[in-house]
């Protein structure tokens, strides 16, 4: 008996040190915390992990019997950005996407121009960082054509992708989405710069006129309403320089799990 | 009370790994709920109905005049949870900032300390593994045609309370231990992966074994609770066996004996 109420004491002691642990470790695991550092160094492996097994395989891709529904819009749903209202008014005529950075030939394409290029069509499942999947036909150019026309310098790593929504309205002022992909993702052939979606033009919620797809990430990667493609050598530069807007949040850069 | 012989009965391996996957479990099933709770709905299939409907589970709060109501739904029924589901403290949030790491709502935070664990784990129980299939105490766990026979006397003295401290786990010990080892922790790892877009690529064979990606989160959700459900039998039977001689045991590998048993 005695051993039994000494160790309900020792649980009721160990719940409320649980409880005050609570508190610690909301702490510790913030953003710039003690324990911070510790836990991404699991990301680093998870990373590691995901390019050593994944290879270039393709992302597993659907029939049109698969397609039930519309593609579930998310993030920024209708830019209010007044440059990008302009442009939408006019059927995207005076949009263009332009390619700089690394490379030997800077491209400023229009809508037209992304079109007549070789396409893809791909039926695949969009998978958000909440936890839900969303399957639709995704049409567009491979990311790897446009590089072939830029032609990328040597020293280029990282697609930095530019676009035209502010996604946050902050005391230090405005923010526009990012995002970033390395070389390996951009020439995989799944990896297109999209303007149709479930066989009709992309609407403005899902990103029109241009939004990219990288199959094997989570949706925050596809950056959407794109105006700008930069090629670089590194991301720190941009943002908080963690290479996306999410990742500067704290969501991890490489968005494989 | 009269006792029998202490033996030797934990190997270092086995009580260090126990107690590290004990404390991944503890934080993986706390962040899990905090990963949840960005989308508190649980769908049967590829993807997840938004213009139909595939959901098994869904936890939301609605506004009612002036106050906020949980309402968990279970199949076609409707349940109020105010205060725990849905709806805690005023705020609408699925599970309550008491049941969740951290216990503010990160989603980042939530992942990054998820998947930590999810490496800590997997690398113990691969420890485990190894180390259980070189000093036998995988044979422990695996029922003998003894161990079979006697089963039906297992229940009956497990129901009437009448715990046994012999040499060998029981049959039902074995049964849930390897149970979890074998199904349960298994099932978890597989069906995180399959939510992996990544992982889908490099094993697409893993969404038709599950029936696709929300399938398996659906499955990773329930197999959780079936482990809470384990853990919470667990500490019953320690309650129930001695938790002086239980605990000794898992924390020195010491363990006391029924008088007459050796």
């Amino acid at each position: 008996m005695m051993q039994r109420r000494g160790f309900l004491t020792a649980a009721a002691g160990g719940a409320m040190l649980g409880l005050s642990g609570c508190k610690v470790l909301d702490t510790a695991a913030k953003p710039g915390g003690a324990a911070r550092g510790i836990l991404m160094a699991a990301n680093g492996l998870t990373y590691r992990t995901q390019r050593l097994l994944g290879g270039d395989a393709l992302a597993p891709e659907f029939t049109a019997a698969d397609i039930r529904q519309g593609q579930k819009p998310n993030g920024t749903i209708n830019p209010s950005d007044t440059d990008y209202q302009t442009l939408a008014s006019a059927g995207f005529a005076d949009w263009r996407l332009n390619v700089i950075g690394a490379v030997e030939n800077p491209l400023s394409l229009t809508l037209g121009a992304l079109q007549a290029m070789p396409a893809r069509s791909q039926i695949t499942r969009h998978d958000c960082v909440e936890g839900w999947s969303c399957i639709a036909k995704w049409t567009g150019v491979p990311l790897s054509q446009v590089l072939d026309a830029a032609r990328p310098r040597a020293n280029a790593r990282y697609i930095v992708f530019h676009c035209m929504d502010t996604i946050e309205r902050s005391l230090s002022g405005l923010v526009k989405y990012y995002e970033s992909i390395d070389l390996r993702d951009a020439v995989h052939p799944q990896t297109i710069l999209a303007y149709g979606l479930n066989d009709a033009p992309l609407p403005v919620a899902n990103g029109a006129p241009l939004r990219l797809r990288v199959e094997r990430q989570l949706g925050y990667k596809m950056a959407k309403y794109l105006h700008t493609i930069e090629v670089v050598e590194g991301v720190q530069a941009f943002g908080d320089g963690n290479g996306s807007y999410w990742a500067d949040r704290g969501y991890e850069w490489y968005a494989g799990i | 009370m009269s006792k029998g012989p202490l033996i030797y009965r934990q190997r270092i391996w086995t009580r260090v790994t126990h107690w590290i996957w004990a404390v991944c479990l503890f934080f993986l099933m706390l962040t899990g709920l905090q990963i949840f709770n960005a989308f508190p709905s649980l769908h049967v299939g590829q993807e997840s109905g938004f213009d139909y409907d595939n959901a098994i589970l869904s936890i939301g709060a609605v506004q009612e005049g002036e106050s906020l109501r949980g309402v968990t739904r279970v199949g076609g029924v409707e349940f109020d949870t105010t205060g725990v589901l849905g709806v805690s403290n005023g705020e609408a949030r699925a599970f309550p900032a008491w049941a969740t790491i951290p216990s503010y709502t990160s989603l980042a935070t939530g992942r990054l300390i998820h998947f930590f664990f999810a490496w800590v784990l997997v690398g113990t129980l691969a420890v485990w593994l190894v180390a259980s299939a070189l000093n036998g105490h995988l044979r422990d766990l695996f029922p003998t045609m003894a161990d079979v026979r006697g089963l039906p006397r297992d229940v009956v003295d497990h129901a009437r309370l009448r715990i046994h401290h012999t040499r060998r786990y029981s049959v039902l010990q074995k049964l849930a231990y390897a149970g979890v080892m074998f199904v349960a922790l298994p099932l978890m790892i597989a069906t995180g992966l399959t939510m992996s877009p990544s992982f889908n690529a490099t094993a697409p064979w893993l969404l038709d074994a599950f029936g696709g990606r929300q399938t398996a989160r659906t499955i990773h959700f329930i197999v959780m609770w079936a482990l809470v459900g384990f853990f919470v039998v667990h500490m019953l039977m320690i309650l129930l066996a001695g938790p002086f001689n239980e605990l000794r045991s898992i924390i020195t590998g010491w363990y006391r004996l029924d008088k007459g048993e050796e």
